[in-house]
């Protein structure tokens, strides 16, 4: 590894950390400036189970000691207990919940990936012919629907009409429906990626050289093209993943899948603070370390990029 | 016209003049200075290039048509988002005017039609509160350009100032402002919409009860600030980059060095050269706006009840989307329409407008 990638990644680890540490204060402090406290409800208690309540959370003490132990807190993996779902603590629910999401999540976005290069190397080999026309039309269409718009759409039409899946996430094959409506926008957008990297490679002249020599056109394609292709549809992988994440909070909820999205929406309804606190962290760390192994594994696989 | 005899023979190797060169130009040669058409201007270039496009013509044709029904027809239209057909004073609630199918009618406007009123029809039916679901899509739709717009302007604003504030200025001022950029962008957006979203309505809530901001709705509000706060960095990051080459170029120094400001300099040389790069972006920013505002409310934390957004009308269909799946198929349909427009309208834009395919 020669030194200046080394000082890319230390610079770009630094940034990381920072951001990490962004994250976290900005979701403590500002879930600490809602009035009234996270105890606050209809059915108003008196004020001293209030204040035994506080003394019980340590929220009697100053914002920053607060803040410091509920860093300490995180270094070891502790988000403190949920408010509203007596007797279990945050980390717990975050990765029970987790374990779900990541098996839809990550199936997605291999599906994206895998199915989105294909179709986008496809377009670009028979480019202006009518399948690259096709596909050209249902990404654009695609790209502009959002995931929940998408979600409730498949919900309607393999659910409620034709009755093929089952509306339930926890039911078997439940998960199937989930997976397709958050893979569909990344797999488009990939499928646009590819497309245009790949029409941009195959017109360079190594690929007329390859020709050229009679090298056989898949193994141009395969071996010649694609690699090179592929680099710039590597830097979506980091963006694909939060947009995974964002799009599984609705998925979640329209399919009644038991993960961490829907976790986090029925946090955000009851207003379980410390819930929507650690969720946001877990999940807004989990999108930074995504980031940052995508920017690192493109300079490492583009050693032409310049690293400023 | 044969002159060439009276000219003094020229010798090759001497560095006197050649008197031809100096002939009074014959009419001919001035016929050929003439301009022929009128000198195009970089915009008019584009909006020519724009205009054959036919993808993006159709998309804006769409785009001024949904404008203007979303801004007229709520004036026309003989109901209104928030009323309540069902409901009036000193009666009891006519649950007949809750959910009607498209064309169909409440009890007492049955009666008004037997004695020969003519009454408008509830073209998509009404919603579970009885509520014309039509002009509530179309308030709906009126909502989504709205928070597009505004964001849009928002960012537009800010990412231009700070922009070409870091590419003008170059050295540690860039440095310093561009570091804060990296960590907002690396931010996660929609977590910290989300959380903000969830705040703001409490904050914001009691302290704007009573002014005008309390109809925008506090969430509509926070998304604002957030786009505010968090959007514009995209927007600078294109900025600065199209200002720092625009720099290099020698009519900037020729313009420093007969004094102009920095601020003149930016308003006169810089912006206008960079402005294809910041409209096609600013369209694009439009879409994603919406987005972002649909998703809010389909999480239950974009505008305020009863004020319908598309996302919410799709987010209140899901409840009831064995029996009436057309309540979601609607605004599904309004909302993929506008941002697909937005999408191929920006296509369009960067076609016509973008420097670097021009042929």
């Amino acid at each position: 590894m020669d030194s200046k990638l080394a000082l890319y990644i230390v610079k770009r680890l630094t940034l990381a950390v920072i951001t990490i540490f962004l994250i976290i204060t900005i979701t403590f402090f500002v879930m600490h400036e809602v009035p009234g406290g996270p105890f606050l409800s209809e059915k108003a208690p008196s004020a001293a189970v209030t204040a035994a309540l506080e003394a019980k959370y340590g929220l009697d003490k100053p914002k920053s000691e607060q803040f410091v132990t509920y860093l300490k807190g995180i270094m070891k993996g502790d988000f403190g207990p949920s408010i509203k779902q007596r007797g279990r603590d945050v980390t717990t629910v975050i990765m029970k919940g987790f374990k779900v999401s990541f098996k839809l999540g990550g199936t997605a976005a291999v599906i994206a990936l895998a199915i989105g290069i294909v179709l986008g190397s496809t377009a670009a080999i028979f480019h202006n012919r009518t399948i690259d026309k096709i596909i050209m039309v249902v990404t654009t269409g695609l790209v502009a629907m959002p995931s929940f718009i998408v979600a409730t759409l498949l919900l309607l039409v393999f659910c409620v009409w034709m009755g093929i899946f089952p509306a339930n996430g926890n039911e078997p094959g439940g998960l199937i429906l989930p997976i397709i409506s958050l893979s569909l926008y990344p797999m488009s957008y990939t499928t646009r990626l590819t497309r245009s990297s790949m029409l941009d490679v195959l017109s360079q002249d190594y690929i007329r050289t390859a020709r050229a020599k009679g090298v056989l056109p898949v193994k141009v394609i395969f071996k010649h093209a694609l690699r090179n292709a592929l680099t710039p549809v590597l830097t979506y992988a980091g963006p694909m993943f939060a947009y995974i994440i964002t799009g599984s909070l609705v998925v979640e909820k329209i399919f009644a899948v038991p993960g961490l999205g829907k976790e986090f929406v029925s946090s955000i309804i009851n207003r379980d603070y410390t819930m929507i606190m650690g969720t946001t962290i877990f999940l807004g760390v989990l999108i930074v370390i995504m980031m940052l192994v995508t920017d690192i594994l493109y300079k490492v696989f583009d050693p032409r990029v310049d690293l400023g | 016209m044969n002159k060439t005899d009276e000219m003094p023979k020229k010798n090759p190797l001497s560095f006197q003049l050649n008197l031809k060169d100096f002939e009074k130009a014959t009419d001919e040669e001035k016929a050929q200075q003439v301009r022929m058409s009128e000198s195009i201007t970089f915009f008019k270039d584009g909006m020519r290039r724009l205009r054959k496009n036919k993808i993006a013509m159709t998309c804006l044709a769409i785009l001024i048509l949904i404008t203007l029904i979303v801004t007229f027809v709520p004036m026309i239209y003989p109901y209104t988002y928030e009323q309540q057909l069902g409901v009036t004073q000193g009666k009891r609630i006519d649950k007949t005017y809750n959910n009607l199918k498209p064309f169909e009618y409440g009890e007492t406007e049955l009666e008004r039609i037997a004695n020969g009123e003519k009454i408008f029809p509830h073209i998509f039916g009404t919603d579970s509160a009885g509520r014309d679901y039509a002009i509530r899509v179309i308030y709906g739709a009126r909502i989504s350009l709205l928070v597009g717009f505004f964001a849009a302007i928002i960012v537009l604003i800010i990412g231009v100032v700070y922009g070409s504030i870091a590419g003008y200025f170059g050295g540690k001022t860039d440095l310093f402002l561009m570091r804060i950029v990296d960590i907002i962008y690396a931010l996660p957006d929609m977590l910290i919409i989300i959380l903000l979203s969830v705040v703001l309505k409490q904050v914001l809530g009691p302290k704007i009860d009573g002014t005008s901001f309390a109809k925008i709705g506090t969430d509509m509000i926070s998304i604002f600030i957030v786009f505010a706060l968090l959007y514009w960095v995209g927007m600078a990051r294109l900025v600065r980059g199209q200002i720092l080459s625009i720099k290099q170029n020698e009519y900037i120094l020729a313009a420093k060095s007969v004094g102009s400001s920095p601020w003149r300099i930016i308003k006169k040389h810089l912006l206008p050269n960079s402005m294809s790069v910041i409209i096609i972006s600013t369209a694009l920013q439009i879409p994603s706006a919406i987005f972002t505002e649909s998703y809010l409310s389909f999480l239950g934390l974009g505008v305020s009840i009863p004020m319908p957004s598309l996302g919410s009308l799709a987010s209140d269909a899901l409840t009831g989307i064995y029996s009436y799946p057309y309540r979601l198929i609607i605004p599904a349909i309004a909302i993929w329409l506008i941002v697909l427009s937005f999408n191929l309208l920006g296509d369009g834009l960067r076609d016509a407008f973008d420097p670097k395919l021009k042929k």
